[in-house]
């Protein structure tokens, strides 16, 4: 178990980031640098999975893209990330939602939060 | 500028730089230290600073040689006690003098020493990082050792040849370890990479030699 003064130190590094669940649709703002410009890009999908805790927290975000799932996975205290939006929240049973890869269509569609 | 400080292992955790990498760091907890004693060419025949870490140490588990010993320094609460060999650009410390970790500041080298975790009676896989056999398609060769040596001739097992036995528990240095962050009000060290032994275990970080 991490010790006290480990969670102190690295409360530090930590950021502030909206209060999202597994089955919410969020919106993550990536920065991306294109030789000297730098620009933000936008990957909008379902939050499936919150993974690790303290500053090595990551979510796994799933989109459908032309009919093609893809999935991708943020460092959330890392600063490529610039911001998080949630755009709408989701009710979902379990912590992680792998069971969404296997469905498609009306099927895979989420109930609003309450 | 010390020589060199005592501390604990906190754990292991990760930080950004600026660019977004992402550097695995280890925490230590560094001082603060009490200089227990100087010992000097004239009076020892060598130069060097015993440094002790204060922390909590019940008087119980003192022993009578160990009080009247840091009796002198005027040390309490020490129960972990190294020695760190002058080198030239250390500042004379003197008995009783205190080290803080605000000593090193971020971009400096140290070297870690710490004793590795115990793994107990291994074999060469572990011990040696040998690469053991087939699990299976009819292999009976897993995890033996194989051949240490030849027959008739030498008729017998040349010495220092890699066997099983008791792995971890040394003492173990790592080099050259980058100080990413010091948190002087917490009495943190912040270094990059791994260091060995437990968490919580002891460990002697040194300016680096070279």
């Amino acid at each position: 178990m991490p010790n006290l003064l480990l969670n102190k130190i690295v409360a530090k590094h930590l950021r502030q980031v909206p209060e999202f669940r597994p089955g919410d649709t969020i919106r993550v703002h990536v920065k991306i640098k294109e030789g000297e410009k730098e620009r933000l890009q936008i990957f909008e999908g379902v939050l499936i999975a919150r993974n690790n805790s303290g500053v090595s927290e990551t979510i796994t975000v799933r989109k459908v893209s032309f009919g093609q799932g893809v999935e991708r996975i943020f460092p959330i205290h890392a600063p490529v990330v610039d911001h998080i939006d949630v755009v709408r929240t989701g009710r979902v049973r379990r912590a992680k939602l792998y069971y969404l890869r296997e469905l498609k269509g009306k099927a895979a569609r989420l109930r609003e939060r309450e | 500028m010390s020589p060199g400080i005592l501390g604990k292992k906190i754990g292991m955790s990760q930080v950004f730089r600026e660019d977004g990498q992402v550097v695995p760091v280890t925490l230590l907890k560094a001082g603060p230290c009490v200089v227990v004693q100087r010992k000097t060419p004239t009076s020892d025949g060598y130069d060097a600073v015993q440094l002790g870490l204060v922390e909590f140490a019940k008087a119980s588990r003192t022993t009578k040689p160990l009080a009247g010993h840091l009796k002198k320094a005027a040390a309490d609460g020490v129960k972990f006690l190294r020695e760190f060999r002058m080198r030239p650009g250390d500042d004379d410390l003197k008995q009783g003098d205190r080290v803080l970790v605000d000593q090193f500041k971020p971009a400096d080298k140290v070297d870690v020493i710490g004793v590795s975790k115990g793994r107990g009676f291994t074999s060469l896989i572990k011990r040696h990082h040998f690469k053991g056999g087939p699990g299976s398609h009819g292999s009976m060769f897993h995890r033996a050792p194989g051949s240490i040596g030849a027959s008739s001739f030498p008729s017998r097992v040349f010495p220092g040849t890699r066997m099983a036995g008791h792995s971890g528990d040394q003492q173990v240095t790592i080099r050259n370890l980058e100080v990413v962050e010091v948190v002087a009000e917490d009495n943190v060290l912040i270094v990059k990479g791994a260091v060995p032994g437990p968490n919580g275990g002891y460990v002697l970080v040194r300016r680096a030699k070279r």
